[in-house]
């Protein structure tokens, strides 16, 4: 397992230089300008300036190369630095990725902004995890009954009803008119106290619901499936005619088995926590690392770009790989040695 | 008795002076919250010209003057206004003298010098800064320091209008003692001073989170008693102008939301909830149709949209030559029907290009105001453009189709098909083509969609001015403005309009101080621009935003930074 683990991280690293350079240079190709937004009262030669102070003078393949070294040298070992304090080479002349738009270290502006992304993304797909299980699993065992009819309209709706509509919905109902919960999310309120912590609930209810019923929708009806193709399989029946109670049956026998393809699943699903929820982080104001991919690609600040989809693209793989050895772990009869 | 009667009216006199007092304590209101759904990515405003930026860091720093929401100057930390008649501006119009306030203090507790105001002139004008502010300082030759409370500025040449460099939120003064090490190419590394600059406005940084929140406090050392009131300043940004505007006057959630452009049915519906007020403030900008004056032919290669010039122009556009054709198209445009469905509080009907400050304002093109499609029909069947079996007008051979670009806007899209159906009953056929605004406005050479090369017949963008002078802005379209292959399409003038009586008046104004003369220069090329047809205006736009009833204060600004009142706001 070790074995195969190593090799599969090795062959990941050509992989991602490949990816790196596509989006560099599709970025690069890309139409866009970093002075495009600014006011029409800049005139061209201060733009033109503008453009110099950002290095854009220089050719593609320096600019490609200047970007590999700050993101796989520089930027480690800032990180290395900071938080265990081990000064490697030279701290001071050390250039890190900036952002065009703020003129700051790129990895400071995610830093900033992981929290919230986990925080309103990661605990409504872990909701969504939560409710989708148990729905699948009742569905699928009552198939057909008024139980099973209701989740399914219900998740047709979630699934086919963007969140950009019931995000509006709910900040129409809950906070305009009922004016339960705050339609503007703080970013700077800090949980130290109970009543601080009610508030943090409290903002957080809406995104993360509205979140949690699109996964929750999507993830029942792979869980009701797969429990269904289980159900009618030989060794239920064997299971049962050894005198099993039906509840061992489903919850032991039925649904480890079942739990197979959507674990993996769920692992591929991961890295997309961290692309945050881009059109829900809009809505509710969330300003995490959905937000900071769209305001940087309207603003055309391509090492913000680059730096966010090369680390997506590094969390792809690597749950890719996660999802291949948990599917090893959950079921013994594949191995990769 | 009388002593008594002394002693309760004593007594009475000190609560109602303590209460006074404490009516005025700074920080007695509490947080201020404010939504810029664009929101600020830095504090520097001299690393970023967007205006977000520019509205966020007027809270902390400042400049010598500032417009107030009529557009007239005031004197910030200057003491008065330097002009010709005070002295402060030397009778060859080549130099300025400015007067600091006495005993302004930084945030930090620190002297603000001319030394200050010296150190941002180099800042901004050193070649690696990538200063964006940097045409606030043309035609500077120094900036010296005789003492620490004077600065004088000396020009290249004779400037009638001397007010821009340290005037406005686009150019204020920055600490030297915080910038020092920042200055040319480090000036993209230094972070931290960045975003937490230090100044002497009525509010200082605590905690800056780029394109998310600023969190402000007032500053201890503001040189105005008992100002601001509010005690600490939380300026949120994030998700679009809707739901800004949602947040102050329905919910009620936040007390300032700037920039709604928002459809007008629904700002009116949601203003009507009486939480809040709705302000406009008019200022320079105006969405115009630009007119091409060469022929944009892509059969024509490399002298696409290439003014040559010569004997009535050689590469003359096929039919927006024709200035009958260009009148009609302007005498078919109903611009109410584009106010109420585009704009609504955010604008009303333009007839100049120049409509801002009011005094330069031009009366005489009001045939603007009301469509007139016969009239438009006549002049085209008088100069021979008649109706083809198609129902689109064409004269030997030249049929009237346009192609009409525009940024990706909705509103923009929205005017560019009312425009199609206005033109289409005049017997004009128009094509419509809308460009993302990173590309159209973004002046890269090597694409074809910029609006300075500008390969359509007409393009519609909004333009305006920077401070209340419009020299700059109507130079725009002199001959020698006009974008050329030669010089990488760089110029202002789109149409490609090139007139010698212009450029003539251009020269004139350029040497003329007196206010009143440069009042009828300035009208005089704005009528040559609008009754040629050159520029077609459609709409005078506003900067609309809104407060909510909670507070008091608020002036919309087109000036200057909306908040640059903001230590007269206060609960009410």
């Amino acid at each position: 397992m070790v074995h195969y683990i190593i090799r599969r991280l090795l062959a990941a690293i050509p992989t991602l230089l490949v990816i790196s350079f596509v989006i560099f240079a599709i970025l690069d190709l890309a139409p866009g300008d970093p002075t495009g937004n600014l006011p029409m009262t800049v005139p061209p030669e201060v733009r033109e300036k503008i453009r110099l102070s950002l290095g854009l003078d220089e050719s593609m393949h320096i600019r490609y190369y200047k970007w590999l070294i700050q993101f796989f040298i520089n930027e480690p070992l800032n990180i290395l630095q900071h938080s265990f304090g081990i000064t490697i080479g030279d701290a001071e002349g050390r250039t890190r990725i900036l952002s065009w738009a703020t003129r700051s270290p790129v990895i400071d502006l995610i830093i900033e902004r992981t929290p919230q992304t986990l925080w309103v993304v990661g605990l409504s797909y872990l909701l969504g995890i939560l409710m989708a299980i148990p729905i699948g699993i009742v569905q699928a065992y009552r198939q057909y009954s008024l139980l099973d009819q209701v989740g399914t309209f219900v998740a047709m709706i979630g699934f086919s009803v963007p969140t950009f509509f019931t995000g509006v919905v709910a900040i129409l109902v809950f906070s305009v008119e009922l004016k339960w919960f705050p339609m503007i999310y703080d970013t700077t309120l800090e949980v130290t106290s109970w009543d601080n912590f009610i508030l943090q609930v409290k903002q957080m209810i809406m995104p993360v619901t509205v979140l949690a019923f699109y996964q929750a929708s999507q993830l029942s009806r792979f869980m009701r499936a797969s429990i269904l193709d289980n159900l009618n399989l030989d060794y239920v029946r064997t299971a049962r005619s050894k005198g099993r109670s039906e509840r061992a049956v489903l919850m032991i026998h039925v649904l480890r088995n079942s739990l197979i393809p959507v674990v993996t699943l769920i692992a591929l699903g991961i890295p997309t926590i961290f692309g945050g929820a881009i059109i829900t982080e809009q809505i509710f104001r969330v300003n995490g690392l959905g937000q900071l991919l769209i305001i940087a690609i309207e603003g055309a600040d391509i090492p913000t770009v680059q730096t966010l989809t090369f680390l997506f693209a590094i969390l792809i793989v690597l749950f890719n790989l996660i999802a291949d050895v948990l599917y090893g772990m959950l079921d013994p009869r594949i191995r990769y040695d | 008795m009388r002593k008594i009667i002394l002693l309760v009216i004593g007594f009475f006199s000190a609560i109602s002076i303590a209460s006074t007092v404490s009516a005025a304590e700074q920080g007695r209101d509490g947080e201020l919250k404010l939504l810029y759904w664009q929101a600020p990515s830095t504090m520097m405003p001299y690393l970023s010209g967007g205006t977000k930026e520019l509205e966020a860091s007027s809270l902390v720093i400042e400049p010598l003057a500032r417009y107030d929401n009529n557009g007239k100057m005031h004197a910030w930390l200057a003491e008065v206004i330097p002009t010709v008649e005070n002295g402060g501006v030397s009778n060859d119009l080549k130099s300025i003298t400015w007067k600091l306030k006495r005993g302004l203090k930084w945030s930090d507790g620190s002297d603000l010098t001319s030394a200050d105001a010296v150190f941002t002139y180099e800042y901004c004008t050193h070649p690696d800064t990538g200063c964006t502010q940097s045409n606030y300082y043309n035609d500077i030759v120094s900036v010296e320091a005789p003492d620490a409370h004077t600065i004088q500025i000396n020009f290249a040449l004779p400037k009638p209008f001397p007010y821009s460099a340290f005037v406005g939120f686009n150019a204020p003064i920055l600490q030297k003692a915080q910038f020092e090490g920042c200055i040319g190419s480090k000036s993209q590394e230094c972070t931290e001073q960045n975003f937490h600059p230090i100044g002497t406005g009525p509010f200082k940084v605590v905690d800056f989170k780029p394109n998310d929140v600023v969190i402000l406090e007032a500053n201890t050392l503001y040189r105005e008693q008992g100002k601001p009131a509010f005690q600490s300043v939380l300026l949120k940004g994030g998700g679009d102008a809707t739901s800004a505007a949602r947040a102050v006057l329905e919910t009620g959630e936040m007390h300032f939301a700037w920039n709604l452009q928002v459809e007008p049915e629904i700002l009116i519906k949601m203003a009507e909830g009486g939480k809040g007020t709705v302000i406009t403030g008019f200022g320079t900008s105006v969405e115009r149709l630009m007119i091409n004056f060469t022929n944009p032919d892509p059969a024509l290669g490399n002298n696409r949209s290439e003014y040559i010039g010569g004997n009535n122009n050689q590469n003359a556009h096929p039919f927006l030559a024709d200035y009958s054709v260009r009148r009609a198209l302007s005498l078919a445009i109903d611009r109410q029907i584009l106010v109420d469905a585009g704009y609504g509080f955010g604008g009303k009907i333009g007839c100049n290009v120049l409509s801002a400050p009011e005094f330069y304002a031009s009366d005489s093109n009001d045939e603007c105001k009301t469509q007139n499609v016969d009239e438009a029909n006549r002049l085209l069947d008088d100069a021979g453009w008649t109706h083809g079996s198609d129902g689109i007008r064409a004269k030997d051979g030249v049929r009237i189709s346009i192609l009409y670009q525009t940024s990706t806007n909705s509103v923009r899209q929205g005017t560019q098909a009312f425009i199609k159906e206005m033109w289409k009953a005049i017997g004009v056929e128009t094509e419509l083509r809308n460009i993302s605004a990173s590309v159209f406005f973004g002046g890269d050479i090597g694409s074809p969609d910029t609006y300075q090369k500008f390969y359509a017949d007409i393009e519609m963008y909004t333009n305006n001015f920077s401070g209340t002078d419009p020299e700059t802005y109507m130079n725009s379209w002199t001959c020698k403005e006009v974008p050329r292959r030669s010089k990488n399409w760089g110029g202002t003038n789109m149409p490609r309009y090139c007139n010698p009586d212009y450029d003539a008046l251009a020269t004139q104004m350029s040497t003329t101080p007196n206010l009143d003369e440069r009042i009828r220069l300035a009208k005089a090329m704005n009528d040559m621009l609008m009754q040629d047809y050159a520029i077609i205006p459609l709409i005078h736009r506003a900067g609309v935003s809104a407060f909510s009833n909670e507070i008091e204060g608020p002036r919309g600004n087109e000036w200057d930074s909306e908040l640059w009142n903001i230590a007269d706001w206060h609960l009410k």
